[in-house]
């Protein structure tokens, strides 16, 4: 069973949670990330992700292994979707299940906050005036300029 | 011979997926400048690379074979 994923298909929500069933726990979190229609009133149309797919999914194991470390007896799955998504698409399934439901809330926000700094993934933002690539977490600064530059109009 | 992958703005400013060169004997950071230069590649100081899928720092030697990956700030999840 893969427990770390990039999928170009929609994501089988359920498929996730169901690989961290253990008769240990005593909770599963269940993390969805989608694509949100407003960021600080600007509109987006659709998005595209990308991935280094070999390298994103070993920095996924990565992160299930700090968090099993971290975490006693916890068992993570994620899967990272690529390709063109639409508003209210899911965009990232994290299901983390432990013996106790404090460590499985944790552990998945844990999980979120790492994939946002060490995984190579990157989402080009399509909005009506133009598309540029995300550069960092806060959605702030994109490249190449900042923001659509007069070139971009067009397209 | 090196194969060298370009993601999201970089793979815009270069054209292409990946080049194939022969960058082994170089450090990370002679390499970037040297692509920096070639392709005018913007914002280099806030690339991350890879070599053979890990992080690797500016001062590492690249050898013959190594897979290089420029890795723009990520904006997963």
């Amino acid at each position: 069973m893969k427990m770390y994923e990039i999928s170009k298909e929609a994501i089988d929500i359920q498929a996730v949670i169901d690989k961290v069933v253990q008769r240990e726990a005593g909770a599963i979190t269940t993390f969805i990330g989608t694509v949100r229609e407003l960021t600080h009133g600007k509109k987006t149309l659709f998005l595209i992700y990308e991935a280094y797919e070999a390298m994103a999914v070993k920095k996924l194991e990565q992160i299930g292994s700090e968090i099993e470390q971290r975490w006693e007896g916890s068992c993570v799955a994620i899967t990272h979707r690529v390709g063109r998504l639409d508003i209210t698409d899911v965009a990232v399934v994290i299901a983390v299940s432990t013996p106790h439901r404090a460590d499985s809330y944790e552990a998945n926000r844990y999980a979120i906050e790492r994939i946002k700094e060490i995984v190579p993934i990157w989402k080009k933002e399509h909005w009506e005036e133009g598309e540029a690539w995300m550069g960092n977490q806060l959605e702030t600064v994109a490249y190449p300029s900042g923001k659509p530059e007069a070139g971009d109009l067009d397209e | 011979m090196n194969k060298v992958l370009f993601f999201a703005h970089l793979r815009d400013a270069v054209g292409s997926e990946f080049l194939s060169l022969d960058a082994s004997g170089k450090t990370v950071a002679e390499l970037k400048a040297d692509l920096a230069a070639t392709y005018e590649l913007p914002r280099m100081e806030t690339v991350m690379t890879a070599i053979n899928e890990e992080f690797a720092s500016n001062d590492e030697v690249i050898g013959d074979g190594d897979e290089i990956a420029f890795i723009p700030p990520v904006s997963g999840g």
